[in-house]
C-alpha cells in the first residue's frame, strides 16, 4: 500500500531501481554493453579487430562464441526463471542435463540415436515428475527436493557408469553439429534455441499456464480461492523444467564432445545468477525470460575476461563465484526486489 | 473507591497513518473490581487491549498501575508493571512441555498446580506436551499461570470463547475469588450472561473512544447496545416483497446444521436465488468457518450442504466454485495477485482448469474482464499493478473476478470493510442487482446498518449457532445488535 504514495523525493539510486524493475531490459543491455566495452579495453582488438588492424568492425569469432556458450546457460535459466516464478528453484537442472549427455553418448551407439535422444528426454521428465510430485503434492520444499533428486540422479549415473564402461561413446552427428557448427559465423545452436526462446517467451505471456506461473508466485491463497489446483500447475512446470534441463544437455554433449559425469554440472550456480541478474525474484511473482539471456551472456563476458586474466583455474573458479554473488546481491539490493 | 485504582488509563490514541483506530480511550479498574470492555466489532477494544498489555504503544495517552506511572514498551515491561493478559488462543510454547513453559515465564510451580486443581482440571503432568493437550486445557493452564505470577491487575480477552459450559462456570468463580481477594479485573467479552454474572462495571468504546461506564444491573444490557450503537441516522428500510415471493422452491444453497469445530457450532438456513441473505454476527462467532467451509477452504466436522437440491462436498475451492459458489474474502490481501494486473486479476479463474492452460482466448478474456470493469466502474488509471490502487478498486477486482466468469451464489464475506464511502455506495445497489438477475448472496458484514441496505433478511450467528433470523424491514441497528449479543431468546434455524 505505501507504493500508492511515491513522490519525486526519492534519490537517484531508488529511482534507478526502479527502473531497472520496471523495465529490466533496458538497464541490462546498457550494462552488458558497458562490460563489453571493458572486455575491449583490456585486451585491444578482441571485440573490434580493426583496432588491432585486422579486418571487421566486430569479430563474429568472438559474438558466435559468447552467443554459442551462453545458449546452454540461458536454457537452463530458462529452468530457474520458470520454477522462481512459482517462488520455486530448480537446483537440479545441472546433474539432469549431465545424465542426459551421458546417457544419449552411451546409447547412441548401441540403440540407435533417435532412441537415445528419446531416452534422454525421458531421463529429464522423469526427474522433473519426480521433483512435481515433491513440491506440488508431498509439498517439500523446492531447494531441498530438487537438491535431493539432483543427488539421487547423480548416484544414478555413476552406477550406470560401471555397465557402460565397455561399449564406449558416440555423439550423435546433427549434436555436434548444432553444438560446434557455424552458420554465417553465428553458432547453429541458434536455430535450436531461437524457437525454445520464443516458445518460453510465448508461454510466459500468452498461455493460461503462463498466467498460474505468476500467480501461484503473487498470492498463492488468491490462486487457490479461484480455483486453481496448484499441484497440477507444480507437476507441469517441474516436469516441464527437467525436459528443458534434459535438452540443454543434450546441445552440451554435441559442443564439449566429451561426456563426463560432472559435464554440466559447474552450469547450476550460473543458471541461478542469469535469472536472478535478468530480474526475476527468487520470491516469486516476478520474472523475464529475456532478462535471463542477457543474464547469461553477461556472465559469458565476465567469464572471458577472469580468463584474459590468466588466472589458475581455482582462483578464476573462485572469483566467478564472488562476482556473481556481488552482482546478484548489488542488483537485488538497487531494485528492492526479492 | 476511595483509594487510588489500581489501573488508570486516560486519554489513550493510537492512529495508523490516516487510520485513527483508537482517539480517546480510558479504564480505570479499583482494587478489588472486574470491569468488562465492551464494544462493537470495529470499535478499537483490540488495539486498546494491545496497548494496555504493551503489545503496541500508544501515541498519547498515561497508563498507571498502582500508583505508578507503567511503561508499556514490551508485554515484558506490562508484566512487570503488573498486568498480566490472558488471551483466547494461549500463550503456550506447543514444543515445550508444562514445566518448560512454566520455566520460560518463571512461573511458580506449586501455586500453578494448586490453581489448574482449583480450576477443575485433573490429571495433567508436568511432562505433558503442551501440543498434545485439548486447547480447552490449554487456556486453563493459561489462566493458572497468569494467577499463579500473582498479578495486580488479570486481562482476560475474549478466553471463555468455545470453552465448554462447566469450565465457564469453573473460571468465572475463581476469578470472582480472586477479585473478592484485591484483584483487579478487566474482563474482554461479548457474552452478556458472563458479563452480568462477574463484572461490577462495563467501559464501552465506541469509534474509538471511551463513550459510557456503567453499572451492571437488571436492564444494563439495553443501556449497554446503545452506547455501543451511538446515535445513527436511520437510513430507511428497503422493499423486500419481490424477494419475500421469490423465496419458494428448491433453495439454491441450503445449510444444514453445519459445523466445523470448534467455532462453528450448527447453523442452517436456506439462500434462494433472488436473494441477499445477510449474516450478522460479533468477531469469532464461527462466520470465518463458515464461509471457509462454503468456499471449499476447509472441512465441516458435521451437517451437510445442499446446492440446488443436491448435496455437496467441496474440498477443493474448485469443487465450490464448479457448483456456482464464488467466495470473495474479507481480507483482500488474500485473493489479488499484488503485483499482477487489474485484467489478470480478474481473469485469474479462467485459466485454473488445465483444459484452459493453452493459449489465451485474448478477445473472449478482454469482453468478460471489460465487461466487470465497466459494470463496477473500476478505476484503471493505474493498470500496471492491483497493489497501486486503492482499498475500494481493489475490493471491486476481487469481486469484478466472478462477475466476469457469471454468478450463481456469492458469498460476500464483510466486502465494505475499510473502503471509502463512495464505493460502498456502489457496491450495494450492484448487490441488488446480481440478485434480481437471478443471483444468490450470502452477505457478512460487520456494518450493522448495510443489512437494510442490501440484504433481504440476515441470520444472526452467536456462539456459533443461528440465533435468529431477521428480516430486513426489522433489522435496526439495535435488534441486530441485541442479536449479535445473544440477547433475544428466539433459538432456532432458519
Amino acid at each position: 500500500m505505501s507504493m500508492a504514495d511515491d513522490t519525486g523525493t526519492d534519490s537517484a539510486l531508488v529511482r534507478f531501481g526502479r527502473l531497472l524493475r520496471d523495465n529490466p531490459i533496458i538497464p541490462l543491455i546498457a550494462f552488458l554493453l558497458l562490460l563489453i566495452v571493458v572486455l575491449e579495453v583490456m585486451r585491444p582488438g578482441i571485440v573490434m579487430p580493426i583496432r588491432a588492424g585486422r579486418d571487421g568492425l566486430i569479430s563474429t569469432f568472438w559474438l558466435g562464441n559468447l552467443i554459442k556458450f551462453a545458449i546452454p546457460l540461458a536454457m537452463l535459466a530458462a529452468c530457474q526463471v520458470l520454477t522462481m516464478l512459482t517462488a520455486g528453484i530448480d537446483l537440479s537442472v545441472g546433474v539432469v542435463a549431465t545424465v542426459s549427455a551421458f546417457v544419449c553418448a552411451t546409447l547412441s551407439s548401441t540403440l540407435g540415436v533417435p532412441e537415445a535422444v528419446l531416452v534422454s528426454l525421458a531421463c529429464g521428465l522423469s526427474v522433473g515428475l519426480v521433483n512435481g510430485f515433491g513440491v506440488g503434492i508431498v509439498r517439500v520444499h523446492p531447494l531441498i527436493m530438487t537438491l535431493g533428486t539432483g543427488l539421487i540422479a547423480t548416484g544414478c549415473l555413476q552406477v550406470y557408469q560401471r555397465f557402460t564402461i565397455n561399449s564406449g561413446t558416440l555423439i550423435p552427428g546433427f549434436l555436434e553439429w548444432l553444438g560446434t557448427g557455424r552458420t554465417m559465423g553465428m553458432p547453429n545452436g541458434l536455430y535450436l534455441f531461437i524457437p525454445f526462446a520464443a516458445f518460453i517467451l510465448w508461454l510466459m505471456r500468452f498461455t493460461g499456464f503462463g498466467r498460474l506461473l505468476f500467480a501461484l508466485g503473487s498470492n498463492e491463497r488468491a490462486a487457490k480461492l479461484s480455483g486453481v489446483k496448484s499441484w497440477q500447475v507444480l507437476m507441469a512446470l517441474y516436469a516441464l523444467s527437467g525436459l528443458i534441463a534434459a535438452l540443454a544437455g543434450l546441445l552440451y554433449l554435441g559442443m564439449i564432445r566429451a561426456p563426463s559425469l560432472n559435464l554440466a554440472n559447474p552450469l547450476l550456480l550460473p543458471s541461478v545468477a542469469a535469472a536472478v541478474i535478468g530480474g526475476t525474484s527468487i520470491f516469486g511473482g516476478r520474472g523475464s525470460f529475456a532478462g535471463a539471456i542477457v543474464g547469461a551472456l553477461i556472465l559469458r563476458v565476465l567469464d572471458t575476461m577472469l580468463t584474459l586474466m590468466q588466472m589458475p583455474e581455482g582462483a578464476r573458479t573462485a572469483l566467478f563465484g564472488l562476482i556473481i554473488l556481488a552482482v546478484t546481491a548489488l542488483y537485488v539490493r538497487i531494485t528492492g526486489t526479492r | 473507591m476511595t483509594d487510588t485504582p489500581l489501573l488508570d488509563a486516560t486519554g489513550v490514541a493510537k492512529s495508523y497513518g490516516a487510520v485513527k483506530a483508537l482517539t480517546d480511550a480510558s479504564l480505570t479498574v479499583a482494587r478489588g473490581e472486574v470491569v468488562a470492555l465492551m464494544g462493537a466489532n470495529g470499535a478499537g477494544k483490540s488495539t486498546f487491549v494491545k496497548i494496555l498489555t504493551g503489545a503496541l504503544k500508544p501515541d498519547t495517552g498515561r497508563i498507571v498501575i498502582d500508583g505508578r506511572e507503567a511503561r508499556m514498551g514490551s508485554p515484558a515491561q506490562a508484566r512487570r508493571s503488573g498486568l498480566v493478559p490472558v488471551y483466547q488462543e494461549p500463550s503456550l510454547i506447543p514444543d515445550l512441555d508444562v514445566r518448560d513453559n512454566l520455566r520460560l515465564g518463571d512461573t511458580p510451580v506449586e501455586p500453578f498446580r494448586q490453581w489448574v486443581e482449583d480450576l477443575g482440571i485433573k490429571g495433567i503432568r508436568l511432562s505433558d506436551m503442551i501440543g498434545d493437550l485439548p486447547l480447552a486445557t490449554l487456556r486453563i493452564l493459561d489462566l493458572a499461570r497468569a494467577l499463579a505470577a500473582e498479578p495486580d491487575v488479570l486481562l482476560l480477552d475474549e478466553m471463555t470463547a468455545a470453552l465448554p459450559t462447566d469450565l465457564v462456570e469453573r473460571v468465572l468463580k475463581v476469578v470472582r475469588d480472586r477479585a473478592d481477594a484485591g484483584m483487579g479485573v478487566i474482563y474482554v467479552s461479548h457474552r452478556f450472561t458472563e458479563i452480568s454474572q462477574l463484572c461490577d462495571r462495563a467501559s464501552v468504546l465506541r469509534d474509538g473512544r471511551t463513550v459510557g461506564d456503567l453499572k451492571i444491573e437488571p436492564g444494563v444490557e439495553d443501556r449497554a447496545v446503545e452506547l455501543m450503537l451511538g446515535e445513527k441516522i436511520s437510513l430507511g428500510a428497503r422493499e423486500s416483497a419481490a424477494a419475500l415471493a421469490a423465496r419458494s422452491g428448491t433453495p439454491r444453497l441450503s445449510v444444514k446444521s453445519l459445523a466445523a469445530a470448534p467455532k462453528l457450532q450448527d447453523v442452517s438456513f436456506d439462500l434462494h436465488a433472488g436473494e441477499v441473505l445477510g449474516v450478522v454476527a460479533l468477531e469469532g462467532q464461527g462466520q470465518d468457518e463458515l464461509f471457509d467451509v462454503l468456499a471449499g477452504f476447509r472441512k465441516p466436522t458435521g451437517g451437510t450442504i445442499e446446492v440446488e437440491g443436491r448435496p455437496a462436498r467441496f474440498a477443493h475451492p474448485s469443487e465450490a466454485i464448479a457448483a456456482g459458489l464464488t467466495y470473495v474474502p474479507g481480507n483482500r490481501s488474500e485473493a489479488l495477485l499484488a503485483q499482477r494486473s487489474v485484467r489478470e486479476n480478474i481473469a485469474l479463474p479462467f485459466s485454473a482448469h488445465p483444459r484452459t492452460w493453452g493459449p489465451l482466448k485474448m478477445r473472449t478474456e478482454r469482453e468478460r474482464v471489460d465487461y466487470a470493469i465497466e459494470k463496477l466502474q473500476i478505476d484503471t488509471r493505474a493498470q500496471g499493478e492491483v497493489q497501486r490502487l486503492s482499498g475500494g478498486n481493489q475490493q471491486k477486482v476481487t469481486i469484478g473476478r466472478w462477475l466476469a466468469t457469471g454468478v450463481e451464489t456469492l458469498l460476500l464475506f464483510d466486502p465494505t470493510r475499510g473502503i471509502d464511502v463512495r464505493t460502498k455506495r456502489q457496491i450495494y445497489p450492484l448487490v441488488r442487482e446480481l440478485a434480481e438477475k437471478g443471483a444468490a448472496v450470502l452477505f457478512y458484514t460487520s456494518e450493522l446498518a448495510e443489512v437494510r441496505l442490501a440484504c433481504d433478511r440476515a441470520v444472526v450467528i452467536f456462539n456459533g449457532r443461528v440465533v435468529d433470523v431477521i428480516d430486513a424491514a426489522d433489522a435496526d441497528e439495535p435488534t441486530l445488535m441485541r442479536a449479535a449479543y445473544g440477547l433475544t431468546g428466539r433459538e432456532g434455524a432458519a
